[in-house]
Parts: C-alpha cells; structure tokens; sequence
C-alpha cells in the first residue's frame, strides 16, 4: 500500500500542473476558462474560471475514480478514520440520500428518529424505504427535540427486528449527540447497519475533548458537511463508509443521482480543506472552542438569554453536547428565535444560521474574530434593551408526533388533490412542509394532519418563519391524498 | 534623498508628506503602528498606513471633539472615552476641573506605549488622577455600562479593521444605555467627501439618528484627513448643541484655545448643502 501523506492534495496538485501546461480546450465547459464569459471571469476571478475544467485523464473522474481523486479519496478515509471516503459534488443532502439507498431499499425498515433533515425523507420517496420513527425527546424549556434515548432505540429495534438499518443524529442542528457508541452496538447486534447524519459534525473528527465521531464509534457510513465546519466550497461533503460496506457497490449508488460532470473547484476545495483539517484541525477547533464559551459567558451575562452547553447533558437523550455551536434560547425576553434573528440581521447587519420559534443558533467557525463576537453579544444586548416584553402565548413545544400512515413513497405517488391548508385536518399528507432553515419537516409525505399541527404551521407563519416544501409556492394548499 | 510617507486617500487620490525620519515601527496583536518625523507636519501617527493625528494640526481634532459637548452640557462629571490612545482627548478633558472621572477604554495597550514615548504633545496627561485607562474592546466595555456617564467620546479610528465595531448600530444603543438622562455622546463622524467616507459618515449617521432623539452634525478643517473636511457627530438625550450653548458660562472659564471659540461652535453647524442632503436622506 501507498504511505499517504496529508501534506499533500493530490487533486489541487493536479489542477495546478495542468493550469501550467496550458492545454488549448476543444472541450467543455464552454466559457473555455472565462474567456467566453468576461463577466463571469470578472465576478470570479481569472485563477477560479480557469480552474472551472472537465474530466480528463490527468485530473482523473469522480464517477470512476483511478488516479489524483483515488489518491484524494484514500487521503480523506485516513485523516476521517474510515474505510473509504467518496468526494461529493451534491451537497450533503447528495450523501445522506447515497448512504440511505446504500443501506435500505423498498419495502425494508429503518429506524431513525423524526428530526431528521428533509434529505433523508427524500430518500425514503426515492428508494420506496419505511421508516419507523423513534420519538426524539423535547426539551420543554428551550423547546428544542433532543436526541435518541438508548432505551428507545431498543424498543424500536424489538419491535422491528426485520428492520435494516438506524440512522442517527450526529448532532442535530442544536449540537444534540445521543449515545451513538451503544446505538451502534445495539444495531451490530441485531444485524443491522447504523449510519449517521454528521451535517453538522465535521469536526467531531479534528477537534479535542468533542462528541465521538460516527466513524470513531464503529458506524457503518456518515455523510460529513466538509462546508459546514470542515471549510471547503458550499455544496462540496463527503461520504464516509465503514470496513462493513462494499465501496463499488456505495459508487454504484452515488452514480445513480451524482452528476458525470463533477466541479474541480469544489474537489479542490475538498482536497485543500481535508489538508487543512488534518494538519491544523486541533488548533482550529480549539480556538472556535474558546471563541464559543467565551461567546456563551457574556450572552449568560446579558440576562434573559440563555446559550446552553454541556450542563443540559443527560447521559442519554442528551449523552454530549458539541460546544462549538452557539444555541441561544430566547423565550426568557418574550420573543420567539425567529423574531431576533431577523431583527439581528435587519437592524444590526447580522446574519446568524437560523431562528427557529425558541432558539437562535450563531454558527462559528474558525472564520471568526473575537471582534465579530463582540458585535453579537452587543447586538443581543441591545436588542434586549429595546425589545424585551413579557412571555406570554410564546409556543414552547416544537415535537409533534407523527401518525405515519402511509411510507413516503406511497405517499407521494399516490393520487391526490390539493386543498386549502385550514381544510386537510384528518387527511394524510403527500408532500412536505418545513420551516427552513432548519429544514426538519414539520409534516412529511404519508403522514396524518392534525390540529395540533396546522396551529403549529399558522404559529411559526406568523412569528416569520420562511415556510417550504409544498408544491404551492405560497403554502397555502396541501396536496393530500385522496379518499378512497 | 527623498522619503515621503503616502497614504492613499481613494484609490485615485494618494496624500503625501515628506518624512525626516522614521521613529518607531511596530506590529501589534491588532494593527500595524508607526510614528514618523516631517519637517511640515511635526510628528505624526499612523496606524496600519492610515493617518491618526499629526503634531501641526491635532489640536483641531481634539478641540473641536472635546470643547464642543463640555460648552453644552452644564455639569459633566463622568466621562467615558473610546479610543484615544494618543491622549490627546484626554489633555483637552483635564482642562476642566469638575470633571471627577475619565474611563479611557483603548484596544491597543501599545498606541498607548509608543505615543508616551514619540508623541508627549498629546500624551502628557494620561497620568492625570481622574484618568484610569482601560485596555479592552469597547464594545466590550460599555456592554455592562446603564446610567453611568455625562458624556462619551468616541475616538474611533475607521469603520474597518480593529474599530470598526465601533460604527455600529450595537455600540450606539449600548452607547445611549451607557448615558445618563441629559448623557452626550460625541463621536467622529467621517468626511462627506469622497463617495466611500461619505457612504460611511451616511451610514452612522442613520444608526445614530435611530439610536439617539436629537442627533447633529458639526464640521472642522483638518489638513491632514482625506478632504481635509472633517465631520464629528452630536447625539444627545436631552441638550441642544446650539439652543443649550451657553456661551458665557464657558467663556468665563478663561480656557484658551487654538481653534475652538464659542463662535465657531454655533458655525460649525451650519454645513454645506450637499452635506445637508447627505444626512437627510437618512433622517
């Protein structure tokens, strides 16, 4: 076997000894390095069209990798600690649906839990899959769903022994982690595979004294947000997959959905970022570690506010908590998650991840500047100052449990009809609906609609959430299915 | 031998001053700081290549950002001061007895080294009892501030790099919190000049506006800043920078200045129209 090395990044070398050549392109893309689109060259940059090339022998084809995408791909298993690695074009919604159609197909069952993000429902319409969902735990202060409780995930597992695979939150958008080690071993021990969400977990994988990682903890596969905390060019992830899963067969799934003409501005961001990771990794998350606590303290100190960490942890439902997010709740100061990220960003040009109707979660990174946190926590401050009000009729519950009538894919194909919102109680769902972000459907396709759930809908409407996921752009009308 | 200091103003206009020599050049945690000798100008500062204050033509700056609010405001005891490191703020505060406190809360505890040691002119009071100086954010600092200070003084470099958190509409609201009732907030406020300092001062000026119920605009000649047209910003809670002049009172003190009259100050707020129109735009 090759000694790897992660000084080096086999595709960015590449590009570079290419670009050197000056190689004449009857090929595409047809702005031909930005000479066919001036305006394009002038937004982005001479060095960034002309690195906008195709696949050829020298830079290698991500749909059958063989020379610097292998040589990229062996790099990012060893520095993730997996088996294989496979560079992903698609964003990570691309590598959740690849990891579930590598695991799952029609008909079979996979336990997961319902805050999942709308990509792995997605899957579940494509590959015809059920899911069988474990209630996620609420916490009723802060109003957020929490992780699996291990005790839950058996249940699921007694009452579904013919099911394939448990997917789980690793963490959730909050930084919520649950058990994974002990979940992976109840699956391993029932035959099943567990893959896990890592969206939000690149650098569970860098950084010291953080959640285990999927790979760390024995998972079958992880889909990994390298831009995301990892750093690389948005829309750029990865898979990761364990020594249990067969890599052609996981390439033959990505090959299903992925595009034959994979970006090398994202490959190369890819490559550059997993060198950066691994070399400087630890440093990094450390500071963004510090930047965050210190964050919290003075937020803490504002009042009203409260940015929780590590002291939520239950050792179950909440088994770890990732302490370089920065979850602020925000009921305390009579306003809803939503209210002050948009007055954040309206009337203090701050734009934070997301609001949800208790929360705000500010996502750091080590792109961050002490300086910048200065300008938040006094932002919050102000914003206490000005808006502060009683808390009343402020919804503390988000967790709705779904009555899944239908697998997705039934759902969705099945004939249906549209009907005004108010007018669908009883009904089953045949799309989705989501407040985004998060993007953790609030209904998904094959669910019933309740009361308690359209409150919930007219509620977030109402506080500003950006509601998608229907085929009415308005979300206004539901396509449910018919009655028979 | 020639050596020239320049600094470009925009990107087609570029200052230059003749240098003697070179006093200190140093880096710190937060920005680039130099100090040099000219035969026109005396001794100047700049921090990160941009023009602070130069010995010829500071005490326009530091008068006209100090005597301005102490002529309005009839008894101002605590003061808060936000940059500054040179001191030269400060030697135009301790020229009033009643003042008991002075807060200067500096980013860069070396501004405040190497101007003690190259600039005396400004930094010869910053022992003064009353001073106590702060080495902090001041976004920081004030965060925690309610009810406290006559009178803030905002010193603040450019709306880029380590200060710019300081032209923000946080540090105003924090800034009005920080007042007492009848409070004083004085900041500089930019050239109307060129189109980016002016798309600055009309920025401030909108987060000033919505932060504070009166909120005015005076102007100084300063040779040495881009233009040479200066602005600073008058954002109050209860006095007005004209109709609360009290000229007597003031006078009577017998404090001599260089630029500063009570004249000049009722002058100093009639601005020109394309300047006018600048600032309502956003009011």
């Amino acid at each position: 076997m090759r000694e790897l090395d992660q000084e080096r990044a086999p595709i960015y070398e590449a590009l570079r000894d290419f670009s050197k050549k000056r190689v004449v392109p009857f090929d595409v893309p047809g702005h031909k390095r930005g000479k066919g689109n001036p305006e394009l060259r002038e937004l982005l940059g001479e060095k960034c069209v002309g690195m906008d090339v195709n696949s050829m022998k020298p830079l290698d084809n991500l749909c059958h990798p063989v020379s610097v995408i292998r040589e990229a791909e062996e790099l990012a298993a060893e520095a993730f600690g997996a088996a294989h690695a496979f560079l992903m074009v698609g964003g990570t919604t691309s590598a959740v649906q690849s990891m579930i159609l590598s695991v799952v197909k029609r008909g079979e069952k996979i336990i997961l839990p319902r805050n999942v993000h709308r990509s792995v429902v997605g899957a579940l319409i494509l590959c015809g899959a059920v899911p069988v969902y474990v209630n996620p735990e609420m916490n009723r202060r802060l109003g957020i769903p929490l992780g699996m409780k291990v005790e839950a995930v058996e249940r699921a597992v007694r009452e579904n022994p013919d099911a394939k695979a448990i997917l789980v939150n690793n963490p959730t958008y909050y930084g919520i982690c649950s058990n994974l080690r002990e979940i992976v071993r109840i699956a391993h021990s029932h035959g099943m595979l567990c893959v896990a969400d890592e969206a939000h977990g690149t650098h569970f994988y860098f950084g010291e004294n953080l959640p285990v990682s999927a790979m760390a903890a024995g998972a079958d596969m992880a889909s990994v947000s390298m831009h995301k905390s990892g750093g690389s060019l948005t829309q750029s992830s990865l898979l990761l997959a364990g020594p249990a899963m067969a890599e052609g067969h996981v390439r033959q799934i990505i090959n299903l959905t992925q595009t034959t003409s994979a970006s090398y501005l994202l490959l190369s961001s890819l490559d550059i970022s997993r060198r950066n990771l691994a070399l400087r990794g630890r440093e990094t998350f450390a500071q963004v570690v510090r930047l965050a606590e210190y964050a919290r303290e003075e937020i803490n100190r504002i009042g009203g506010y409260y940015a929780y960490s590590r002291e939520l942890c239950d050792g179950d439902s909440i088994y770890d908590f990732d302490v370089t997010k920065l979850s602020v709740n925000t009921l305390d100061i009579g306003l809803a998650g939503i209210e002050v990220y948009d007055l954040l960003r309206d009337d203090y040009n701050i734009q934070i991840e997301f609001g949800d109707l208790g929360n705000i979660l500010a996502y750091l990174s080590i792109g961050d500047r002490p300086r910048d946190i200065e300008r938040l926590v006094g932002a919050l401050s102000e914003i206490r100052r000005r808006f502060r009000r009683e808390k009343t009729d402020l919804f503390t519950q988000e967790y709705i449990d779904p009555k899944v009538v239908a697998s997705p894919q039934e759902a969705f194909y099945a004939e249906k009809e549209s009907l005004p919102m108010e007018k669908t109680c009883g009904r089953v769902c045949s799309e989705f609906v989501m407040c985004y972000p998060p993007g953790i459907p609030i209904l998904a396709p094959g669910e019933e609609i309740t009361d308690t759930i359209l409150d919930y809908i007219h509620y977030a409407r109402e506080k500003g959430c950006s509601l998608t996921g229907t085929e009415d752009p308005e979300v206004l009308n539901l396509n449910v299915l018919k009655e028979v | 031998m020639q050596l020239w200091f320049s600094e470009m103003q925009t990107p087609n206009v570029k200052f230059s001053i003749r240098v003697e020599r070179q006093l200190y050049s140093g880096q710190s945690e937060f920005q680039r700081i130099d100090v040099f000798e000219s035969p026109e100008f005396g001794r100047f500062l700049t921090l990160d290549g941009y023009m602070m204050l130069t010995e010829r033509d500071e005490f326009i700056y530091h008068e006209m950002i100090t005597h301005v609010p102490l002529a309005v405001h009839p008894k101002v005891k605590r003061v808060l001061v936000i940059g500054a490191g040179d001191g030269g703020v400060i030697r135009e505060l301790v020229r009033y007895p009643e003042i008991e406190d002075i807060d200067l809360v500096e980013i860069d505890e070396l501004v405040v080294e190497v101007c003690r040691k190259y600039l005396p002119q400004t930094a010869c009071r910053l022992d003064d009892p009353r001073v106590h100086i702060h080495y902090e954010d001041g976004l920081k600092y004030i965060r925690s501030c309610e009810d406290e200070y006559d009178l803030i003084l905002v010193d603040s470099t450019d709306p880029f790099g380590p200060g710019e958190g300081l032209f923000t509409r946080e540090f105003y609201g924090n800034c009005f919190k920080a007042l007492k009732d009848d409070g004083i907030m004085i900041n500089q406020h930019e050239s109307p000049f060129y189109a980016e300092d002016a798309a600055a001062c009309q920025s401030m000026h909108k987060l000033i506006v919505e932060s504070f119920p009166i909120s005015k605009i005076y102007q100084a000649h300063i040779p040495t800043y881009p233009s040479g047209h200066w602005l600073f910003g008058f954002a109050s809670k209860k006095y007005h920078p004209l109709r609360d002049l009290d000229e007597t009172r003031w006078n009577l003190r017998g404090l001599s200045c260089k630029y500063y009259t009570t004249t000049l100050h009722k002058g100093a707020f009639y601005i020109p129209a394309y300047v006018e129109r600048l600032l309502k735009d956003v009011e």
